[in-house]
C-alpha cells in the first residue's frame, strides 16, 4: 500500500485540489450551498414574506391572525408529509385529498350514522387510509405502473366512494363523539391560541424528520428515490421500501383527516381535491426535488408556511381569491427553476 | 477474510482445486435475444479469474447471473460445494459475494460513508439503536475513513461529500471499496478500470493483488488486455455468449486472446 501512494505523481493530486477551489464563482458557491442545505432557499422565502406582509398591513402580524395561519396550514401541512415521502422515491400522489376525504368520511359515518365509539371510528378511518395506500403501492410496484397515472386513477376512484358511501352528505361536528373533533380544540401558549391539530402535525413532522434522516429506512427511501436500479444491486429491497411508503403515507394521511373534521367541525365529502395539488406544492415549494432523493420534510414545513402565509397575507391586503392563486402559480415556477438550477451541481 | 488468511499458508494447497464459485451450463436469454447460452465457470481459492469479450459477448450478463442481479433461466450455481440460487444481489452478498457492476451501483445524492454502508447500515448501540433505530452516522464515517485508508484510496479524503461531487475515477474508487471492503469469499469487478486514469487504474489493479493475496479470489472482466495479462492467473474468454475457452497469460499472448475473441482463431 505504500508503494501505491508513492506510484503516481504527488503533484497530481493537488491539481485536482486546487481545481476544485479554482472553480469556485459567488454563483457556484451559492449554489453548492444550496444544494446542501435544500431548505435554505424556502426559509429565506419564509422570512421575506412575513417581513413584507407584516409591512403591508398591520394586522398580518398579530398573534390572532399568526396563530390563524397555522391551523389553516394544518391540514394541508399534515398531507404534505404523505405527499414528500412519496416524492422522495420519485413518485407523486395525486390521490392524497381524495383519500384524507374518504378516511374523515369513513370516521365520520362511522360514528353520527352507526354509532361507534370515537376510538373504533379513528380506527376504521386509519384502515381507510391504509387500504388506500396499499392499492396505490401495489398498482406501483406489482405491476410497474407510474405513480401519476397509478393515482390518477384511484383518485377518481376514492372521490367516487366517498360519494356513493355518504351520499353527499356532510355529517356536522356535534353529530360525533368528542375524540373526533378533538384536533380542533385549542389551547393558549402564552398569548397564541394552537389547535391540537397544529400541534400533531408537528410532532408528525418531528418524527417523520428523524426516522428520514436517522433510519436505515430513511436512507433507503433517499436511495431508492435517487436511482432505484442502483439500490436494487446493492440490496436494497425496492419494492418493500416503496410499499412501507406508500402505506405510511396512507396512516399519514387518516392523520390529516382526523385534523381535517376538527379543523372544519364536520366531515364533508366535497372539497378535498383542492389539497391534492396543494400538498404537490408545498413539497415543491419545500425544495424536494420531483424527480426524487433529494429534499426533507422541514423544506415542506416551510413549503406548506409559505403558502398558508401567501394566501392570508395577500387576502388580508384586500386582494382577489385570484391573485393568491397567481402568486402560488409563480412561486411554484420559482421553485423548480431553483430545482433545476441546484441539480446541475453534479458535474 | 482472516479464516482464508489463516489457511492459506497450511491447508490452501489441498483446498485449491474445489472451487469456491462454480457455474454450470447458465441459460439466460431476454426475449429473442440469447445473452448466455450455456456457460459454465469455476472460481478457485486465491485466483484472479479475468473475464474477456466483445461488447454484447455476454460478460455483464454472466457475471450479473452469478451475483444475484439476474436470475438464469437455466443452469447451476455452486458457493463452496453447497448448490444455491440467489433470488436478488442481497442473496448473494449473504453468501459472500460482492460485486461493482460495470454501471456503478451507487447512489448520487448520499454521501460517500452512506454509500459504502448502503444495504447494511449500522446502527448505535443500546435501546437507542434496537428501539428507536438510530443509526450510528459517526460510527460508519470513521469505519468508512479507515477501510479506505486500508485499502489505501488516497483520493477520498472526505467520506461525507455526495458521491454525485465526485470525479468519475473517485466514485469507481467507492463502489470498489465497498466491494472490497465487505467482501468475504469473493469480489467481482466488472470493468473497474474503465473511466480512470493511469494513476487510478494502477490503484485498482494493485488492490485487486492485494485481494488475491489475502486469499480472496477476484473475477475481473475488462477490455483492457495488458491489464488483464497484468493481475490475472486465468483468462475465461466469452464470445457470443458461450465460453471460447479458458487460457493463462502464460500459454497465451494478448494477441491470441483478441483472436480468440473475435473468433479468428480456436482453442
Ligand atoms: N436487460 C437486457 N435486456 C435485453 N437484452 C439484454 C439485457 N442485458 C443484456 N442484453 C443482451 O445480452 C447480450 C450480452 O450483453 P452483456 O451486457 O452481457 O454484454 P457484455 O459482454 O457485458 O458487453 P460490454 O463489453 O459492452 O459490456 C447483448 O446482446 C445484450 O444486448
Ligand atoms: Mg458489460
Amino acid at each position: 500500500m505504500t508503494t501505491l501512494e508513492t506510484a503516481g505523481p504527488p503533484a497530481e493530486q493537488k491539481d485536482l485540489a486546487g481545481e476544485f477551489q479554482d472553480r469556485q464563482t459567488p454563483m457556484t458557491r451559492i449554489r453548492n450551498v444550496l444544494h446542501k442545505y435544500p431548505a435554505l432557499s424556502p426559509a429565506v422565502v419564509l422570512l421575506v414574506s412575513i417581513v413584507v406582509f407584516g409591512l403591508l398591513n398591520d394586522r398580518f402580524l398579530r398573534v390572532e391572525n399568526l396563530s390563524l395561519i397555522t391551523q389553516q396550514v394544518a391540514v394541508v401541512g399534515t398531507l404534505a408529509i404523505a405527499q414528500t415521502l412519496i416524492i422522495l422515491t420519485a413518485g407523486i400522489d395525486l390521490s392524497v385529498g381524495a383519500v384524507m376525504i374518504l378516511s374523515s368520511m369513513v370516521m365520520a359515518q362511522f360514528a353520527a350514522n352507526e354509532g361507534a365509539p370515537g376510538i373504533l371510528a379513528l380506527a376504521a378511518g386509519l384502515l381507510t387510509g391504509l387500504a388506500a395506500g396499499a392499492l396505490n403501492g401495489f398498482l406501483v410496484t406489482k405491476f410497474r405502473l407510474p405513480p401519476f397515472i397509478v393515482t390518477l386513477g384511484t383518485l377518481n376512484i376514492f372521490v367516487a366512494l366517498t360519494l356513493l358511501y355518504s351520499n353527499g352528505a356532510t355529517v356536522r361536528g356535534s353529530a360525533m363523539p368528542g375524540l373526533l373533533t378533538w384536533m380542533g380544540t385549542t389551547f393558549p401558549v402564552g398569548p397564541v391560541r394552537i389547535s391540537t391539530g397544529v400541534v400533531t402535525m408537528l410532532l408528525l413532522y418531528l418524527f417523520v424528520a428523524y426516522v428520514l434522516g436517522k433510519t436505515a429506512w430513511g436512507r433507503h427511501l433517499y436511495a431508492v428515490g435517487d436511482d432505484k436500479e442502483a439500490a436494487r444491486l446493492a440490496g436494497i429491497p425496492v419494492n418493500r421500501v416503496l410499499m412501507s411508503v406508500y402505506l405510511s403515507a396512507g396512516a399519514i394521511m387518516a392523520v390529516a383527516a382526523w385534523i381535517q373534521i376538527g379543523r372544519s367541525n364536520a366531515a364533508s365529502p366535497n372539497g378535498g381535491v383542492d389539497m391534492n395539488l396543494d400538498s404537490i406544492t408545498a413539497v415543491v415549494i419545500g425544495g424536494t426535488s420531483l424527480f426524487g432523493g433529494r429534499g426533507s420534510v422541514w423544506g415542506t414545513l416551510l413549503g406548506a408556511l409559505i403558502v398558508g402565509v401567501f394566501r392570508n397575507g395577500l387576502s388580508l391586503a384586500g386582494l382577489d381569491v385570484l391573485y393568491q392563486t397567481l402568486a402560488v402559480g409563480i412561486l411554484i415556477i420559482i421553485a423548480v427553476s431553483i430545482d433545476q438550477w441546484i441539480r446541475k451541481v453534479k458535474s | 477474510m482472516i479464516d482464508t488468511q489463516h489457511s492459506s499458508s497450511g491447508t490452501l494447497v489441498a483446498e485449491s482445486r474445489k472451487p469456491i464459485l462454480q457455474a454450470k451450463n447458465l441459460v439466460k436469454t431476454f426475449g429473442k435475444v440469447v445473452g448466455l447460452d450455456g456457460v459454465s465457470l469455476e472460481l478457485y481459492p486465491g485466483e484472479v479469474l479475468a473475464i474477456i469479450g466483445d461488447n454484447g459477448a455476454g460478460k455483464s450478463t454472466l457475471i450479473k447471473c452469478l451475483t444475484g442481479a439476474e436470475i438464469p433461466d437455466s443452469g447451476e450455481l455452486h458457493v463452496s460445494g453447497q448448490s444455491v440460487s440467489f433470488k436478488g444481489p442481497q442473496d448473494a452478498r449473504t453468501h459472500g459475494i460482492e460485486t461493482v457492476y460495470q454501471n456503478l451501483a451507487v447512489s448520487p445524492a448520499l454521501d460517500v460513508a452512506s454509500n459504502l454502508f448502503l444495504g447494511r447500515e449500522e446502527r448505535v448501540p443500546g435501546p437507542l439503536g434496537s428501539l428507536f433505530r438510530m443509526l450510528d452516522t459517526k460510527g460508519m464515517r470513521q469505519k468508512a475513513k479507515a477501510e479506505l485508508h486500508r485499502l489505501g484510496i488516497s483520493t477520498l479524503q472526505d467520506v461525507t461529500v455526495p458521491v454525485e461531487n465526485l470525479s468519475g475515477g473517485q466514485r469507481q474508487a467507492v463502489a470498489v471499496a465497498r466491494a472490497a471492503a465487505f467482501g468475504s469469499k469473493v469480489v467481482v469487478l466488472d470493468e473497474p478500470t474503465a473511466a480512470l486514469g493511469v494513476r487510478e487504474s494502477n490503484q485498482v489493479l494493485q488492490l485487486v493483488r492485494d485481494l488475491r493475496d489475502r486469499g480472496l479470489p477476484v473475477i475481473l472482466i475488462s477490455h483492457n488486455m495488458p491489464h488483464v495479462f497484468d493481475v490475472a492467473d486465468r483468462i475465461h474468454v466469452q464470445r457470443l455468449g458461450k465460453c471460447a475457452g479458458t487460457i493463462t497469460p502464460q500459454s497465451h499472448s494478448m494477441t491470441d486472446a483478441v483472436a480468440i475473441m473475435t473468433g479468428a482463431a480456436t482453442l
